[in-house]
């Protein structure tokens, strides 16, 4: 074992882990706005949104996360003019927006309907009563699993690797390539992760503690 | 005279079930009518298809002149002008007492928002809760929630006001302030519908007492005349219940 290789090549590590926590955070800033409009489409008493809505999140979750991000990056990319930095980001983000949508959905599902009756026979629209009275109450049910999202976008962004965007993952990849120190390296890899998404997990336990709710 | 309140043969099925069968109702300004009976005879329905929060299959509700279920009413202003409580309060638990009641003001009317806040304080402490304006719900016992509502309802100056059961999931010392507080509302001359098992409140303040069983309203006459001698069947059965408990 030669354990040199680390500080040794810590630079390219270090841009690669910022790499993977910028695209995975990126992806997670689209996919929230896109995720409580298809969250809200779901529940939409127009059947046609509901159905559109539906479709697209059992289709997402229906695709494998590397074959969407093959498929953005060779197929719509090359019509979009997408680099792969972009790719990514759009794959992740499309991927993390229809676990976002259930989310929504349940958070809003979880607000008692006594709520939104009382919202509207004060006369408030459909959308002034989702906005101001609805959504504040489904957030705090939201929020914690949101930010886990985040962790879990982390992990699953390392398959933006095989479309050539220098993540972490591809970063060790390359080092093992050219030194051959694949148990320090890999090891080394694996703790940077688990040490990131450990720290932000501790941070949604707590997210979790202080909006658990109070009716 | 005109009433505030129109019900005019209307019915309503959920599903197969028949909720409403050729319901009238005629309520004059500044009346209180009392709606009983056993549960399950579609009080709820009907009070709540007043302000459409359910719809109706046939007839029609004119509320003020104005028809309720019209294929282009405009739903939201005619509700802004219909106080509704309900049995279990529904104040959001996300704001305090005072937003709770200016936040339909502000939005709805575009009252600004210190002249709604300023407002809801008064209606606040005009019920006796001038020292809960910062509470949030979960602060308030059950009485003082139903209060808030009130004020929340009185807030968009309706022209009607309609009680479902108000004070049916409250402890029993809370009930008297909460009918207190209704007791007072009708002598200003609002317009009141309140579904109510008080038999005691709806003798005292309500003009006409309307029974309804099974779907229809089987009887109606002030309280003096239903609570002595109701006329049919089903209403000596009724009174005879709830009387002896
Ligand atoms: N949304 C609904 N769907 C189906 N049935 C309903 C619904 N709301 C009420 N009902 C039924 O209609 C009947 C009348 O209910 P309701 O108006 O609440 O009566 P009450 O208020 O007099 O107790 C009951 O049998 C109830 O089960
Ligand atoms: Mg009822």
């Amino acid at each position: 074992m030669n354990w040199s290789v680390i500080p040794r090549y810590w630079p390219q590590m270090y841009s690669g882990l910022l790499m993977t926590l910028q695209i995975s955070l990126v992806a997670l800033l689209i996919s929230i706005p896109i995720g409580i409009l298809i969250g809200l489409g779901r529940i939409s008493r127009n059947s046609v949104i509901r159905f559109f809505a539906g479709f697209y999140v059992e289709f997402i979750r229906g695709v494998p996360l590397l074959v969407l991000l093959i498929w953005i990056f060779f197929v719509l990319g090359r019509f979009l003019r997408l680099g792969s930095y972009w790719a990514a980001i759009w794959g992740l983000a499309v991927f993390s927006s229809a676990f976002i949508a259930e989310v929504v959905r349940a958070g809003i599902q979880a607000v008692p309907k006594g709520q939104m009756e009382a919202a509207r026979s004060s006369g408030m629209s459909y959308i002034q009563a989702m906005r101001l009275v609805i959504l504040p109450q489904a957030f705090r049910k939201i929020l914690p699993p949101m930010a886990a999202q985040f962790i879990i976008l982390i992990k699953d962004s390392s398959l933006v690797s095989t479309i050539s965007v220098v993540d972490l993952t591809l970063v060790g990849k390359n080092l093992v390539a050219t030194t051959f120190r694949s148990l320090e390296v890999w090891t080394f890899v694996a703790l940077v992760y688990f040490v990131i998404t450990f720290a932000l997990s501790q941070g949604v336990r707590y997210l979790e503690r202080k909006y658990q709710v109070v009716e | 005279m005109e009433a505030m309140i129109s019900v005019q043969t209307v019915n309503k099925s959920f599903g197969s079930f028949e909720v409403l069968k050729d319901v009238d109702v005629q309520v004059p300004k500044g009346q209180v009518f009392a709606l009983i009976g056993p549960s399950g005879a579609g009080k709820s329905t009907l009070i709540r298809t007043i302000n459409a929060l359910e719809g109706i299959d046939s007839g029609a509700i004119l509320v003020d002149g104005v028809s309720v279920h019209a294929k282009k009413a405009k739903v939201n202003q005619i509700r802004a002008g219909i106080g509704f409580v309900f049995q279990s309060f529904n104040l959001y638990p996300h704001l305090n007492a005072v937003d709770n009641v200016a936040v339909a003001p502000m939005h709805v009317k575009g009252t600004k928002k210190a002249a709604a806040r300023e407002k809801a304080k008064e209606l606040l402490a005009s019920l006796g809760l001038d020292d809960k304006f910062a509470a949030h719900p979960n602060q308030l016992s059950g009485g003082q929630q139903q209060r808030v509502a009130i004020a929340r309802a009185l807030a968009m100056d309706p022209k009607v006001m309609l009680f479902d059961e108000p004070t049916s999931a409250l402890d029993p010392e809370m009930i008297k302030e909460v009918l207190d507080a209704i007791r007072k509302l009708a002598e200003t001359g609002m317009t009141m519908v309140v579904v109510t098992h008080e038999m005691g409140f709806a003798r005292e303040i309500c003009s006409q007492v309307v029974f309804m069983a099974d779907s229809k309203v089987v009887e109606q006459a002030p309280p003096k005349e239903f609570f002595s001698a109701p006329t049919t069947q089903r209403g000596q059965d009724f009174l005879e219940k709830v009387l002896h408990h």
